[in-house]
């Protein structure tokens, strides 16, 4: 359950921006090979921050798809899978993108 | 700051106990009065094809709405404040050559065991210490402490993970000598620890032959981090079905570039290399 520790890291980042304004939505960006689940985040956003100013804000989430470059021929290709298969049938899949984990912006009142 | 012990509190209930700071300082609890009920409504969903990356990431407001009030951009990483404190933690351990290995692995596959055993067959020739990382209990350093070497525990209450402020902590209490080793078992767990860096020079993931083989398919994100992958208990292949190749071949496949060694921490085998691998990463 470590959703609830980055829940607890957007929470930080964003009252030490904005201090104790109240914030009604935070959007960030979820790389799909992150190994963070949107639901499990979405769920400890709520715990996260109760007794802040960001509770009741919305969390938007923003899925970006993984990236893999394969190191056999070279190709580089969209892949939610951690263990991808490029399509030469090599399985030497380097992962290039989809571990983002990032706050993008806030919407104050 | 406990005035008991010296521990301090962060998030969460998270105690750094020094078990050389004598009994008194080892049961006392502390008590967290974050029990307060709330509720709140979410607003219907809403369309997010607004147009960003304007460059604005000082924290000003941009693109005032009056429907929506300010958008602000952060554009910043999450856990941009626990990389922080990692790279701090590797500046003050390089700064010192001491050698930081976070040892990881789910519960029961022989972190404890395997240190135990390193920290004796090592004795006088390097100096060790440890940071324990345990949900609760002080078991584990009770243990590292029989074998005479220096520990810190570190009990991450609910936590499921170390990060690197509560590695930050553990050393301060620790104070490892230099040109040393500090061991940092993490949390048993294949999941969680994956994602935060603790500062440490090197990860090394631990599985067994207890384990399914396949246990780096179903948790590729942890093996896929680690520089060396120990495979322990070989001693019990005789009396298992575990298939070695398809373990190897099973990392290989979501680490080419992980070094992998098979040894026995209670039998003994493998352990030189295992030796080996640290004396190379220590340097002369």
């Amino acid at each position: 359950m470590h959703e609830l520790a980055i829940t607890e890291s957007i929470v930080a980042a964003v009252r030490e921006k904005l201090g104790g304004t109240p914030v009604r939505l935070v959007r960030v960006e979820v790389g799909r090979l992150s190994g963070v689940v949107p639901d499990a985040l979405r769920f400890c956003f709520e715990v996260a921050t109760a007794g802040t100013p960001l509770e009741g804000a919305e969390l938007d989430i923003i899925g970006q798809p993984g990236r893999g470059r394969c190191r056999d021929c070279g190709a580089e290709f969209d892949t939610d899978d951690w263990l991808a298969l490029c399509d030469c049938g090599s399985a030497d899949v380097e992962v290039l993108g989809g571990r983002e984990l990032r706050i993008r912006e806030v919407e104050v009142v | 700051m406990c005035a008991t012990c010296g521990c301090s509190e962060g998030a969460a209930g998270v105690r750094v106990i020094d078990p050389s700071a004598g009994a008194t300082g080892r049961d006392h609890g502390h008590s967290h009065d974050d029990g307060h009920s709330h509720g709140h409504s979410h607003e219907p969903g809403h369309g997010h094809g607004r147009s960003h990356g304007d460059g604005h990431g000082d924290g000003q407001p941009v693109a005032p709405d009056p429907d929506r009030g300010h958008t602000i951009a952060l554009e910043q990483r999450v856990l941009a404040r626990n990389d922080e404190l990692a790279e701090r933690n590797r500046r003050w351990l390089t700064e010192r050559a001491i050698l930081a290995v976070n040892l990881m692995s789910s519960p029961g596959a022989g972190k404890t065991t395997l240190l135990e055993r390193t920290i004796v067959d090592l004795a006088g020739e390097l100096p060790v210490s440890v940071v324990e990382g345990d949900q609760e209990t002080l078991l584990d350093a009770d243990r590292i402490t029989a074998t005479g070497c220096r520990v810190v525990q570190i009990n991450t209450g609910s936590g499921c993970h170390l990060d690197a402020e509560m590695v930050d902590r553990g050393l301060r209490a620790l104070a490892p000598p230099e040109r040393s080793v500090v061991f940092i078992e993490n949390v048993g767990n294949l999941v969680c620890p994956a994602l935060f860096d603790l500062g440490e020079a090197a990860r090394i993931v631990i599985t067994s032959t207890t384990e399914g083989a396949d246990k780096p398919l179903k948790y590729p994100q942890m093996f896929a981090a680690a520089d060396l992958v120990l495979l322990n208990k070989v001693d019990l292949l005789p009396y298992l079905s575990f298939d070695v190749p398809a373990c190897l071949a099973a990392i290989q496949r979501v680490n080419p570039r992980a070094a992998v060694l098979e040894l026995s921490a209670t039998r003994g085998d493998g352990l030189a290399s295992w030796y080996d691998w640290l004396r190379d990463r220590v340097g002369p």
